[in-house]
């Protein structure tokens, strides 16, 4: 095969599959803006006749979906600020501070990454409900702070911190905690912000906790919105995917707008030996 | 490198009080939220809590392994089981082999274009899987979806994906496999981004074929991003729950779809037996760590 023409096979598969990755996509937009029963007929259409915005209406209107949404953005805007600092404090302890059994610790945090996280929640469910926290956004963020590849993220980025910096401050007489606030703090910005958007994302996304611990609708995420409103109006194809995009679309426009931060998380997230 | 603490005649420096007072949040979320519910839930787990223990704590019993022994003889499980089975050996390597096909496309230097489509590739590993699941469910409609309609061009009859057992795996799997593959196509256009030319080079000179090279220099200069993947991949795919719990109304048709985070949640949240629930995550727990020590295991066989 000449090089014109095996650029263009791979061109070609590039192409079908980008249209495979989105047309799942492609159509819940479309059928969005259906009239009821016009997604379900026969041939199926690609587009609406004549796009109407009524699905939206009627889930912010009838349904109260606009709770949901708040609920999912206060949510995820919490649990993304309780990471970050927890994060960030303990992230730059283990890259540059000397203290016994530090990489031991470490080590011994990296080895609990392979426990499933299900696996806490039957304990951690009672125990909240002990505590009284069984229906709070306080109770659905807690679990985001036990992370501990946000403690990872930040410290891999906080080995790049010049020793000689936090020595001077000590010298000329700052506090540890001072170094950590006015010196750190403000060099880890880059990694905060991929640590932010991956929590937001993540939390935004979660589905079984948000499940278990919010017991009233008025409370409920997005997604167990969503999730509620299959069982009830299953047949309702265009009021579904109305739904699916107002829950889709934010993290979308999110990744694509942070989409440098985010992908530079990922990888190095995914280089620990 | 460990450094040794200043040693300052007594007590710690002021260092070391620093980094416990900056790590103190973080461990004791840890601790808290999750090694302790860890250890809490092998308690749980030989007990009889159920719904009256909820009501009075008074009421739980130690039965010691007795929650095993039911839950081994349980159909549902070794139900579950066999179809968690088929969401990790399909799903994983089909999602492994997608991404290795795509980021090779993209790594070609006659590739166009190479930013957007990795974007594109991307972007459904970032969607709401809630919210794509719903969407999936429509798409596999034996009747308007796309799927089965797009099958009708290639002739094939139409198949009642969610509805039909042999077939509600498949789907479930397919739906994993374009929603995770992008991910791993990243990190895999990484790892081949990272092997030098000169291997390459070599290859040429030693008159390698394509195929040879990528058998040769190619896969093995891989290896550690796909074993990496492999472990990230069956961590993750052990634990499918909303798939099911969306598309076919928790685990039908005649529970070909339930998996095991399934029947931890339905047995400890619906019908509150939480010993019971319990006893299921931690075999899940056993699964989970035996299949990543094994893989692990294999990968260092092979570096040896």
């Amino acid at each position: 095969m000449s090089r014109t023409a095996r650029g263009l096979v791979r061109n070609a598969a590039l192409l079908v599959g980008a249209a495979l990755a989105l047309t799942p996509l492609f159509w819940m937009v479309s059928a969005s803006f259906m009239r009821p029963g016009e997604a379900s007929g026969f041939p199926p259409p690609w587009l609406p006749s004549r796009p109407i915005l009524g699905n939206y209406r009627d889930l912010f209107t009838r349904l109260s979906i606009g709770r949901a949404l708040a609920n999912s953005l206060i949510l995820s805007v919490g649990a993304t600020l309780g990471v970050l600092l927890v994060d960030s404090m303990a992230g730059y302890a283990f890259a540059k501070l000397r203290f016994r059994g530090r990489d031991r610790l470490f080590g011994l945090l990296l080895a609990a990454l392979v426990i499933p996280a299900p696996v806490a929640m039957l304990p951690l469910f009672l125990m909240l409900r002990a505590a009284g926290l069984v229906n709070t956004y306080v109770g659905a963020a807690l679990p985001s702070l036990a992370g501990i590849i946000g403690i990872f993220l930040v410290r891999q980025f906080a080995l790049s911190i010049p020793d000689e910096l936090l020595e001077a401050a000590r010298l000329e007489g700052a506090s540890e905690l001072a170094i950590y606030r006015r010196i750190v703090l403000p060099l880890l910005r880059p990694v905060l912000a991929t640590l932010a958007i991956i929590t937001f994302l993540a939390t935004w996304n979660d589905f079984v906790w948000p499940l278990v611990i919010l017991t009233d609708d008025s409370r409920y995420t997005l997604p167990v919105a969503l999730a509620g409103l299959v069982g009830e109006h299953s047949a309702d194809i265009e009021l579904m995917m109305a739904g699916a995009v107002l829950t889709v679309l934010p993290v979308l426009i999110l990744f694509l707008l942070l989409q440098r931060q985010y992908v530079s998380g990922i990888m190095i997230g995914s280089v620990k030996e | 490198m460990a450094a040794r603490g200043r040693r300052e005649g007594r007590g710690l420096s002021d260092e070391a009080r620093a980094a416990w007072l900056l790590l103190a949040p973080g461990l004791a979320a840890v601790a808290i939220l999750f090694l302790v519910p860890i250890a809490a839930a092998f308690l749980l787990s030989l007990t009889d809590f159920d719904i009256y223990a909820l009501g009075d704590a008074r009421n739980v019993r130690f039965i010691g392994l007795r929650n095993y022994a039911t839950l081994l003889a349980d159909p549902l499980l070794w139900k579950a089981l066999r179809n968690t089975a088929v969401f990790l050996f399909l799903g994983g390597p089909l999602t492994l082999g997608v991404a290795l096909a795509a980021a090779l496309l993209l790594h070609s230097p006659l590739a166009r274009a190479k930013g957007f489509f990795r974007t594109v590739y991307f972007a459904p590993y970032v969607t709401t899987l809630v919210a794509v699941a719903v969407v999936f469910r429509y798409l596999y409609h034996p009747r308007f979806g796309l799927i089965d309609r797009g099958l009708a061009l290639l002739g094939i009859a139409p198949i009642d994906w969610l509805g039909d057992p042999r077939w509600a795996m498949p789907a479930i799997v397919l739906l994993a496999v374009w929603k995770n593959f992008g991910y791993a196509t990243i990190l895999l256009v990484a790892g081949l981004q990272a092997i030098p030319e000169s291997l390459y080079e070599a290859a040429r000179i030693d008159g390698a074929g394509a195929w040879q090279t990528f058998r040769r220099v190619t896969l093995p200069m891989l290896a550690p991003t796909l074993v990496f993947l492999g472990v990230i991949t069956t961590i993750g795919y052990f634990q499918f729950f909303a798939e099911p719990y969306v598309m076919t109304d928790g685990g039908k048709p005649l529970n070909a779809t339930l998996s095991v985070g399934l029947l931890m949640y339905k047995s400890g949240f619906r019908w509150w037996n939480m010993g019971y629930a319990a006893a299921v995550a931690f075999v899940l727990f056993t699964l989970v760590l035996a299949m990543t020590a094994v893989q692990l295991l294999l990968a260092r066989r092979r570096d040896a």
